[in-house]
């Protein structure tokens, strides 16, 4: 254990802020659930980003990253929200997909997806939801039929972040149909403007458009976009939950930054005391998350594999995530449930915003309820149900 | 930046372990209370073959010269084990607080620290650790000291006040000497590791409960309502655990940055237990609150500990002092001078 920064680590912390000093956009765009022009300033920022060569910092260079390990991918991230850079539109693709390809993909796939995920032109959407298939996700119905070189797509996905506006989007279809279950399932990529395809938006409760139904009509797609065998797509699933709930999804530095404005919200309102404490919870689990990635990030340096704390983590930042935005709320009190633009609500700031998206944080990438029946079946190892 | 313990430290770790599952079962334990007794000799010299109680030593004192880090993982074994002998304080806080201060100790001598008051087995002592109201450090032999028994709930500790003539002949460091504050640090960091251990047994001892306990036809760990207590306690005790490894990582100090993190450690691993013990509880059922069952062991230890080295309130105000008196952000995880070539 040596807790300290080589001096390559700290020159590569310098490069990266002095790049986002000079780049980030100092107006942060519109959300990139709320309009296209937000969705294309999303855009035109990984664009940027890509420009720089720091769309996917761990990639290799052959797609558009810089080949590093996981302990810069920390320092690039806590400079990133540091520097209050927009959160990633593509996050779907070069968090998501990206490495799924990266380990499933064939060498023509990965040329032809991983350089235009990485330079932002063509931003990804997944589709793993259905009606009837949530927590239950082995109960996919879509289906996908093979006709020549081609696959024909047809069912109802829903609950598919950023589908609204995103160019294309991955999901699970039943490859057999005389499958049950987690077998005959196929991981299949799509664009979203192909015939055949219809999408609904679902406005949220923050009133935005952050997911879509999508309605697939007999849509054609080149065999080329399977990934991965037929039959082995909830494996190459399971691989991608991993990978979303592991590490990337959400790096620490976003609460670390979260949680110091947080104190400074605590300053500002007179340190009310009845909030000291869940400020100051705050502060140590935003470490304490921060603390166990740089852990986990070492280890995998080392050689180990991810596991069953993918599940760990997700509970604990999505739980933290909220608590930190309730005390910011309690802190502001009546006054935090106004809209920016009330006049009550003077340099109220996002909180609000933050709070109700943080309510979904629960539910996304797999619920907390089905995250700790894999800790409780696959950690500890407790009999199945 | 490396978070991961070396090949020596875990394979010091699994010895440590192996040894105390064989020396510290909840059997032999048990068989102590029959007893009356809070401390076995056969079992502290079982563990000093181990050659650990030298591990903080300086070489030029005769010990092996290794650091926090070296003893984390061994320390939270202990945890697990629920060892009633001193043997973390020893190692982690007092050996090398003597050996800061010049004195010499002997391998397998006993000696507690009374810091804060009350001190666990100091009835087998060889020599006691006292602090005085001014913060000055004072070394003893048991003969100059009245022992006062506090029976604790904690029914393994033998915990005890002192009274005893202090004075410059019995003096071996001035108030708040830099080697006695370090020494506090260290306490309670170990303090930490220990409950860590704690929190895990009581979930271990909640899943093999669940596996083999049937209700309704069905082992009661295959329903959600059990598998959730305990996947819950196992959150917070990932989330202790990098805290308390990040503190016994950083170069030791009494810094407020490096205070207010042995104060976190403290505070997670303390929560950790503390809900994993209730949650143990809870999925033992009734037997959970039966003599016959161990959880209790775990529970009555980590209100100990929890209290041994500052209250958590103490702690807070630590962590605050940090968070509200020092730039906070991503980039200030740890120490912003601690880097190296």
């Amino acid at each position: 254990m040596d807790l300290r920064y080589t001096d390559g680590q700290r020159a590569f912390r310098t490069e990266v802020r002095d790049w986002m000093q000079a780049n980030v956009p100092t107006t942060p765009p519109e959300s990139f659930d709320l309009s296209r022009a937000g969705f294309e300033a999303h855009r035109d920022w990984e664009r940027r980003l890509a420009a720089g060569r720091w769309g996917m910092v761990t990639w290799p260079e052959a797609y558009g990253g810089r080949g590093l390990d996981l302990i810069r991918w920390l320092i690039f991230e806590e400079e990133y929200y540091r520097a209050g850079a927009p959160l990633r539109v593509n996050q779907n693709g070069i968090f998501l997909l990206g490495p799924t390809l990266m380990e499933f993909g064939t060498p023509a796939q990965k040329a032809r997806f991983l350089p235009t995920m990485a330079s932002g032109q063509e931003i990804w959407a997944q589709a793993w939801s259905e009606p009837q298939a949530g927590s239950d996700l082995a109960a996919v119905r879509a289906r996908a039929v093979r006709d020549g070189d081609e696959y024909v797509l047809s069912g109802h996905k829903i609950w598919s972040s950023r589908a609204v506006f995103a160019d294309w989007a991955f999901g699970l279809f039943r490859t057999d149909p005389a499958s049950e279950r987690h077998h005959g399932l196929t991981l299949i990529l799509f664009p979203l403007d192909a015939p055949g395809l219809r999408r609904q938006p679902i406005a949220q409760i923050n009133g935005e458009v952050g997911f879509a139904e999508l309605f697939l009509d007999e849509v054609r797609v080149p065999a080329f976009n399977r990934l991965g065998a037929e039959g082995q797509g909830w494996a190459i699933c399971m691989a991608t939950a991993g990978f979303e709930r592991g590490l990337m999804l959400r790096s620490p530095a976003r609460y670390q930054v979260a949680a110091q404005r947080l104190v400074d919200l605590f300053r500002a309102e007179g340190e009310p005391a009845a909030q000291r404490d869940a400020v100051l919870q705050a502060v140590m689990d935003a470490e304490a998350y921060a603390l166990s990635i740089h852990a986990t990030a070492s280890r995998l340096i080392a050689g180990g594999k991810i596991g069953a704390e993918a599940s760990v983590n997700k509970i604990f930042w999505s739980e933290m995530d909220i608590a930190l935005h309730r005390t910011a709320l309690a802190i502001l009190g009546a006054r935090g449930s106004f809209l920016p633009q009330a006049p009550l609500a003077h340099g109220v700031g996002d909180w609000l915003d933050g709070y109700l998206f943080s309510l979904a944080g629960p539910i996304y990438a797999g619920t907390n309820e089905i995250q700790r029946n894999i800790i409780a079946e696959r950690m500890l190892g407790l009999p199945r149900g | 930046m490396d978070f991961t313990f070396t090949e020596e430290q875990e394979m010091m770790a699994g010895v440590t372990r192996d040894l105390l599952a064989e020396v510290s079962s909840t059997t032999d334990l048990r068989a102590m209370l029959g007893r009356g007794e809070g401390f076995d000799p056969a079992r502290w010299s079982r563990l000093g073959e181990l050659g650990l109680t030298g591990l903080m030593v300086p070489e030029s004192g005769g010990g092996l010269g290794l650091a926090e880090v070296d003893f984390v993982q061994i320390a939270t074994a202990c945890g697990y084990h629920l060892l009633p002998e001193p043997l973390v304080d020893l190692v982690g806080v007092v050996r090398p607080l003597l050996a800061e201060c010049g004195i010499e100790t002997g391998e397998d001598e006993v000696i507690v620290w009374a810091d804060r008051g009350q001190v666990a087995q100091a009835d087998r002592a060889a020599r006691l650790l006292v602090t005085a109201a001014d913060g000055g450090l004072h070394l003893l032999v048991p003969t100059q000291a009245d022992l006062v028994a506090q029976p604790h709930i904690d029914p393994l500790l033998r915990l005890f006040t002192l009274s005893a003539p202090l004075d410059a002949s019995t003096r071996i460091a001035p108030p708040d000497a830099p080697a006695t504050l370090l020494a506090r640090e260290r306490g309670a960091l170990f303090a930490a590791a220990q409950l860590l251990g704690l929190a895990q047994r009581a979930i271990d001892l909640a899943v093999a409960y669940a596996a083999e306990r049937k209700q309704f036809g069905k082992p009661i760990g295959s329903y959600q309502a059990i598998k959730h207590h305990l996947a819950s306690a196992q959150v917070r005790v990932e989330f202790a655990r990098p805290v308390v490894h990040a503190a016994a990582g950083l170069p030791p100090g009494t810094g407020t940055f490096a205070r207010a993190r042995v104060s976190h450690a403290l505070l997670a691993a303390g929560e950790a237990a503390d809900f994993a013990v209730r949650q143990s509880l809870q999925v033992h059922g009734a037997m959970g609150y039966s003599w016959e069952v161990d959880v209790q062991f775990c529970l009555k230890r980590a209100l100990w500990l929890t209290h041994a080295w500052g209250s958590p309130a103490h702690h807070r105000d630590r962590v605050a002092t940090r968070a509200f008196g020092l730039p906070l952000g991503p980039d200030r995880l740890f120490p912003t001078e601690n880097s190296h070539a």
